[in-house]
């Protein structure tokens, strides 16, 4: 048996002799290591993404809105009749055991204006609770108290976008703004949430107590009705039942009969994200079986040209026998030879990976992460294709005759 | 014991129904510091009595002792060894591994023995000063001459001191006066260095450099004499010896 860097020496070479070919053939393995690791770094960001989504809207959250009109068969889409009440929030929470907390919120697209600045943005008339079913995080100054809503203060908490495009660099706190023509204090800034899944700037909002809104501002001709409420369950379990107490409870306070359809949607939102969560990671999982078909394929490559590679230096292996080598030392020659084909397919393929998840991190929209299990799992891959399909070769290669070979032209 | 021994060595290739001999009984001793050429006509069994010699290849039957070990009877592997160790080969064909410079073509034997590297590299450029190529050392096979090859070969043969060297018609692919160095060359080696040299050939001018000829005929051996030249000089220094001149 000879020692391993005498091995080594000889495989790096007559891989050095055919650069070319060397080279072609750790591409199969390249393109199929980076494959694997951009799939699974773009799978990694969309789950991270929905995560993150899921922690910035709230978790365990229904929302509950109001029914839709339809006026001579045109249905208006929900929202449009307003059926829901604070009324109807309150026997919620009081009623339904599954739910911890709610928030009823109105809303409307209205024009700010402070000095000679404007903006136009939804204004949502909220209760306390929103804040923290919706998760959002006073950033300075303070939020909207039970004592707002009681005395319908004009009082008015602003998202990050609001300030920025109102204020530019000043500080709003305590400063009036005109929301509607109608003067607003502000009182406190929203830590910023930034995007949602669905792209939408979740930092472009205002925040005013509801009693204010319903009261002054919107005038509205169903007063005490809101847009949507918000509903914490108790946990993930308690969704479904939460779901169903809110049906039941809001059709009987809605004197909906039998035969008559809920005048209100509830959507689970916590639940639909972890369904595209699920989607995202079948979507990964997916896509990386594809990318390691690549690796495979990769491998077969491997095999073909060790085979060729085999029958070409025939004469080279007869010569190695005749003056030592034994079975052992050629198997161990070119096994080593398909092992530094991928494993140098899979250096390159990480690098290539890790670079490729970065430009298209940085020139998509797409959450991209790069994490280490890929990278190890594919250069792991990358090594056992090598052995997989470099064996073969090496044993044909070992099992020549030394005569025989050594005719061989 | 005699250096290299074969007794009733008997090798027999199946070709269809019947079965051919390609050795029929052969039996052959040669003494350490030798100089045989084997000759015959193609089919006459030569290269099978090479190839076994050679521990290329196994007989049928028959017993081979080399330098007293029994090698008829080891697997492939064990052959190896003896091969590394004990023999130098030589081709009509060089037989060097192209694309590979002179200096790695004679390292590699020393590789599978397991020198380590320095060690080598040293004995390789000194096998090669020896056969006058220490100038081409980084030369690939391509880049050479037919002798130039054939003499890289040689030091491949002599570099790990094996006592025996095999050369397969050394100067089958080469002119006349390359032939002539090289066989002046093996002349040198089995006077000086006291290598054992046994040389199959065709050409009766190159039998004439070795010192015993074998002829096969038929996978059978028909004659095993003393080269005339040889004879003649035997009978020389027997002369010599009596002091008579």
């Amino acid at each position: 048996m000879i020692d391993f860097g005498s091995t080594f020496k000889i495989s790096l070479r007559s891989l050095y002799i055919n650069k070319m070919r060397s080279i072609l053939t750790s591409l199969g393995i390249i393109i199929g290591v980076s494959a694997v690791i951009i799939m699974l770094s773009i799978g990694e960001g969309a789950k991270e993404r929905i995560n993150k989504d899921i922690a910035s809207m709230g978790s365990n959250l229904l929302m509950v809105m109001s029914g839709s009109t339809t006026s001579s068969g045109v249905r208006m889409g929900s929202g449009t009749q307003p059926t829901l009440t604070i009324k109807d929030s309150e026997a919620m929470l009081k009623h339904c055991p599954s739910v911890l907390e709610v928030a009823p919120t109105v809303g409307q697209v209205q024009q700010l204006v402070y000095s000679n600045q404007n903006w136009s943005t939804t204004v949502n008339g909220i209760t306390p609770g929103y804040m923290p079913i919706r998760m959002w995080e006073i950033e300075s100054g303070r939020g909207i108290s039970e004592d707002d809503l009681k005395n319908n203060t004009k009082v008015a908490v602003l998202g990050s976008t609001v300030t920025t495009n109102l204020f530019g660099d000043m500080d709003p706190i305590n400063k009036t703004i005109r929301i509607g023509g109608m003067p607003f204090k502000v009182i406190g800034l929203l830590k910023s949430k930034g995007q949602n899944g669905m792209g939408q700037d979740q930092d472009d909002t205002v925040l005013i107590p509801i009693t204010t809104a319903q009261k002054k501002l919107f005038g509205t001709d169903f007063p005490g009705m809101v847009k949507h409420i918000s509903v914490q369950a108790r946990d993930e379990e308690s969704l479904e039942s939460a779901q169903e107490e809110i049906t039941e409870l809001l059709r009987e306070r809605h004197n909906l009969g039998k035969t008559k359809e809920d005048d209100f949607t509830i959507r689970n939102f916590t639940q639909m994200l972890e369904t595209a969560k699920q989607a995202s990671n079948t979507m990964a999982i997916l896509l990386g079986s594809i990318a390691s078909v690549s690796l495979l394929v990769g491998g077969i490559g491997i095999m073909n040209i060790m085979l060729v590679s085999v029958t070409e230096r025939t004469k080279e292996i007869g010569i190695r026998m005749a003056i030592g080598a034994t079975a052992m030392d050629i198997r161990v020659q070119f096994l080593v030879e398909a092992l530094l084909l991928s494993l140098a397919g899979g250096v390159i393929g990480v690098v290539v990976g890790i670079l490729g998840s970065k430009i298209v991190g940085l020139f998509s929209d797409m959450t991209v992460i790069i994490s280490a299990a890929p990278i190890l799992i594919s250069f792991g891959f990358s090594g056992i294709v090598g052995i997989l399909f470099g064996y073969y070769p090496a044993y044909k290669a070992s099992l020549l005759n030394p005569i025989e070979a050594l005719r061989y032209e | 014991m005699s250096l290299i021994e074969i007794k009733n060595l008997i090798k027999t290739y199946p070709t269809g129904d019947t079965s051919f001999n390609a050795l029929d009984n052969v039996s052959l001793s040669v003494e350490e510091g030798e100089f045989v050429a084997i000759m015959g006509a193609s089919g006459s069994g030569k290269s099978t009595c090479m190839n076994i010699l050679g521990c290329l290849d196994k007989p049928t039957s028959g017993t081979y002792f080399l330098d007293g070990i029994d090698v008829s009877k080891m697997s492939m592997d064990e052959l190896s060894a003896i091969r590394n160790l004990k023999l130098g080969f030589v081709f009509q064909g060089f037989n060097l591994i192209s694309r590979t410079s002179a200096i790695e073509n004679v390292e590699m034997p020393m590789i599978y023995k397991g020198v380590p590297p320095e060690e080598r590299i040293k004995r390789a450029k000194a096998a090669l000063k020896i056969v006058g190529l220490e100038k081409r050392e980084t030369h690939m096979p391509n880049q050479m001459s037919g002798g130039q090859q054939q003499r890289v070969a040689i030091a491949r043969a002599i570099v790990n001191d094996a006592p025996i060297i095999l050369a397969d018609e050394p100067t089958g692919n080469l002119d006349t006066k390359t032939s002539i160095e090289v066989m002046e060359f093996f002349v040198k080696l089995n006077a000086v260095a006291g290598k054992t040299i046994i040389l199959v050939t065709h050409e009766p001018d190159i039998a004439e450099y070795c010192k015993r000829i074998v002829r096969f005929k038929d996978g059978k051996i028909i004659s095993d004499e003393l080269n005339a030249v040889q004879k003649g000089l035997d009978s020389l220094d027997k002369v010599n010896s009596e002091g008579i001149l």
